[in-house]
């Protein structure tokens, strides 16, 4: 019996090795992404001053239909393998399942937006320094709502994996629920991207508390989704 | 399966309480439109207050009896908890949808406009939609274990959520110019208004007891019909073998 965690990376190295093999999530994601930023601009137009003050909606209703739509294949792959049930055979703990998808989403969706970031910076004419000031704290939201983004998102993948228009359930199950982290992550964003930058700190005791409250969440319940 | 089924009959019980919830609106609707005081600067249009404010509060009792079945569902798995937390969420988001409808009625003479992205307002939309999503879920999954299992984990996130969903959406709204203001929001109520609002509470904490228990029994006579006919096509299935061998 492996302990949780030693699991839990085995689970993450066999995802990262079948992303490293592809690649076909990772490209999909950033290219989806890069369009939405695209398409933003053709609708909106936003002068300087606008794109400073929406920049960070904008960022991360981007990132939430991305990680929404990009969340899916972790449990569908499985499914059309039919390689779920030899996971569940294993004898490990079923969160521990759970906990390594997430961690690998957790990266795939983290290397993403840390990728597109300064594509977006220069479409938009927003600066990312001085880095103490405005790159670190953008770091750190971004790593608090994807965080935030993906724990609940397995979850609900595993959950939306069992059901009819799977497609198109898991953004509708994931969107709403998300509606603390994008008020916290986009407000922070845009707050970052201000001048001065300012980091509110109700941000992010939202976004933590967000973190806590449902990996605690997914650890107590999450397991009941693997029973057969 | 069908011995974890407790399925009510109709009971004396049910044949009383109807007529005595109705009484109860009756009194509370009496003591709502003529019994409490006309407030001073809103007049009339207040006393939607009175079905409103406890309509939102029966809302929050009944998500909150449907988080418990949600819990009790995956630790004891017995149906008659997922039939509880289905009958308690879909009560509860008709109770919510009342708070939307009569929230609207209200706002309009009085603020002016239908709507306004208040924090209030905009967390109860919020609460609203998960509930609606919840239900849609329910519908999406066809086998009744995985179905349970799968809303019943919704249902958990859904109603931690809701803490979240309101402390995020106040700090936006400070954050953000406020529209109106809904002021002499910490004056308190007059004594005989408050009697009048926990009577109106009372009345709609009754009637959704009503219906939860109305929607429960529907719940079991569709499990019952479902078992019924499956042991109905066996014994065709039965019937049409042994009528083969037969021949």
């Amino acid at each position: 019996m492996f302990s949780l965690f030693t699991s839990a990376l085995t689970i993450l190295a066999k995802e990262l090795r079948l992303e490293f093999r592809t690649r076909e999530l990772l490209t999909t994601t950033i290219v989806f992404v890069l369009m939405v930023v695209v398409l933003f601009s053709f609708t909106f137009e936003p002068t300087a001053a606008e794109s400073r003050r929406l920049g960070g909606g904008l960022l991360w209703i981007a990132f939430l239909f991305a990680g929404s739509l990009m969340l899916h294949p972790s449990f569908t792959r499985e499914h059309s393998n039919d390689t779920l049930a030899a996971l569940r055979l294993a004898p490990i703990e079923p969160f521990a399942i759970l906990l390594g998808k997430l961690l690998a989403n957790f990266l795939f969706l983290l290397f993403a937006e840390l990728l597109l970031l300064p594509v977006f910076a220069v479409f938009y004419d927003l600066s990312l320094l001085p880095l103490t000031t405005r790159l670190f704290p953008l770091t750190l939201v971004l790593l608090l709502g994807t965080f935030g983004l993906v724990s609940a998102g397995t979850v609900f993948a595993a959950i939306s994996a069992h059901a009819r228009m799977r497609e198109l359930l898991l953004p509708v199950l994931l969107l709403i629920v998300l509606t603390p982290v994008l008020i916290s992550a986009a407000l922070a964003t845009s707050s970052l991207f201000a001048d001065p930058p300012e980091l509110p700190r109700t941000a992010l005791v939202l976004l933590l508390s967000f973190d806590v409250v449902f990996l605690t969440a997914a650890w107590l319940f999450g397991e009941y989704l693997f029973e057969e | 399966m069908a011995s974890n089924s407790p399925s009510p009959q109709r009971s004396t019980f049910d044949l009383l309480a109807a007529p005595a919830v109705a009484a109860m609106f009756l009194v509370a609707g009496y003591a709502a439109l003529f019994v409490a005081p006309t407030e001073r600067t809103m007049g009339d249009i207040q006393r939607i207050f009175y079905f409103h404010v406890p309509s939102a509060w029966t809302a929050f009792v009944a998500f909150f009896l449907g988080f418990i079945a949600n819990i009790a569902y995956l630790l004891r798995r017995r149906q008659y908890w997922d039939w509880l937390a289905v009958s308690a969420a879909e009560v509860g988001l008709a109770f919510c949808t009342v708070v939307l409808i009569t929230g609207p009625m209200w706002a309009r003479p009085v603020w002016g406009i239908w709507w306004t992205w208040d924090a209030r307002l905009t967390s109860t939309l919020v609460l609203w939609l998960l509930y609606l999503t919840y239900l849609l879920l329910r519908t999406l999954v066809d086998d009744p274990a995985r179905r349970a299992i799968v809303s019943a984990v919704f249902g958990i996130f859904a109603f931690l959520d809701v803490p979240l969903v309101y402390m995020s959406i106040r700090w936006w709204r400070t954050q953000h110019p406020q529209p109106v203001i809904a002021g002499g929001e910490g004056s308190g109520l007059e004594p005989l208004m408050w009697r009048v609002f926990l009577l109106c509470w009372a009345a709609l904490l009754g009637l959704m007891a009503l219906l939860i228990r109305q929607r429960y029994r529907l719940e079991c006579a569709r499990h019952e019909l479902a078992e019924l006919s499956l042991a109905a096509d066996e014994r065709v299935a039965v019937g049409k073998g042994s009528g083969l061998s037969n021949s």
